[in-house]
């Protein structure tokens, strides 16, 4: 059985077809495993992305950092500009 | 810190809200940070900040530091730089806090003030996405055809997720971009497209070639794991 498309005109439709929901019944994939297991790969990537959470703290000394510059800028507004 | 007015942040008081469209399915999630109840004990921290409450502030720096310090460092790759960035986003945050409307979550428009404020950055250090899009579609591997041919496909249906940070950190930085905003953060293609002013195409262009590039890289990370 012939493939319907070469893999490499499958491949550059694929920023286009995953995500469309097009992808998963396209003939190609019936018929190429190999493709079919770069669509299962990113798909793996895409999925395991999305369960990232936010992990990292930053520096505890980083709050009085923002706290001097927001009182500096408050500061500096509440001084009256010489006329 | 003898004169301020400033209390002490929470420690490590988790968020508890969703930014972005992250979730299962790439939708939004709903906010648990409702503007419209009035009971709620978020809008009513949010309400206080807005009216300049000090110790309102210092609570909304503690639920949501350590989601924008992770955006920033996923987005930019660099300690430093995430760290000055986040500093960044809080002082835009007190600025204009109380233009906050409530027209869309607060977690939301604190998410996209972030990103603002990253993307803002990256242009004053010259990361053009035109420029890096060009680079890209230049570079021999970034091709689709290249990724592809090899045989050895090892990630099997599961991938650690320290693995997927690490070769996310590695990427090179429009590729990162692509991906944080879209993959981890949940972001459409046509939100990036805006923010980033690139096509829709251009968008999931360089999604893809991130993807790829990943695959590559995580498929040699149990090896490594094997040579300890």
């Amino acid at each position: 059985m012939t493939q319907s498309i070469p893999c490499e005109q499958f491949q550059a439709q694929l920023p286009e077809l995953i995500g469309s929901g097009q992808c998963a019944d396209h003939p190609h994939l019936r018929q190429c495993t190999r493709c079919k297991a770069l669509l299962a790969d990113l798909e793996t990537i895409a999925e395991t992305a999305r369960q990232l959470l936010p992990i990292v703290d930053p520096p505890d000394e980083l709050w009085e950092q923002i706290e001097s510059a927001i009182q500096k800028e408050e500061n500096a507004s509440s001084i009256p500009s010489p006329s | 810190m003898p004169h301020s007015r400033f209390p002490p942040p929470l420690p490590d008081s988790p968020p508890s809200y969703s930014a972005g469209g992250q979730s299962a399915g790439l939708q939004p999630a709903p906010s648990t940070i409702d503007v419209s109840a009035p009971l709620s004990a978020d809008a009513l921290l949010l309400s206080r900040a807005q009216a300049g409450d000090h110790l309102a502030f210092a609570q909304l720096y503690s639920l949501y530091k350590r989601r924008i310090y992770s955006l920033c460092l996923r987005m930019v790759g660099s300690i430093g730089e995430a760290e000055d960035l986040t500093q960044e986003a809080f002082l835009q945050l007190h600025r204009k806090i109380s233009t906050f409307r409530g027209e869309s979550a607060f977690s939301t428009w604190m998410h996209r003030l972030t990103i603002n404020v990253v993307l803002m950055h990256l242009r004053k250090k010259g990361l053009s996405l035109v420029s890096l899009d060009e680079a890209m579609e230049s570079d021999s591997d970034g091709s689709p055809g290249r990724g592809f041919g090899v045989s050895d496909l090892a990630l099997a249906g599961s991938i650690d997720r320290l693995a997927l940070e690490h070769a996310v950190a590695d990427l090179p930085a429009g590729y990162r971009l692509i991906f944080v905003l879209h993959d981890i953060e949940g972001y459409e293609h046509n939100e990036i497209a805006s923010m980033l002013d690139c096509s829709i195409g251009n968008s999931k262009s360089q999604l893809h070639k991130a993807r790829l590039k990943l695959r590559d890289a995580l498929r040699f990370y149990p090896r490594q794991e094997e040579r300890r």
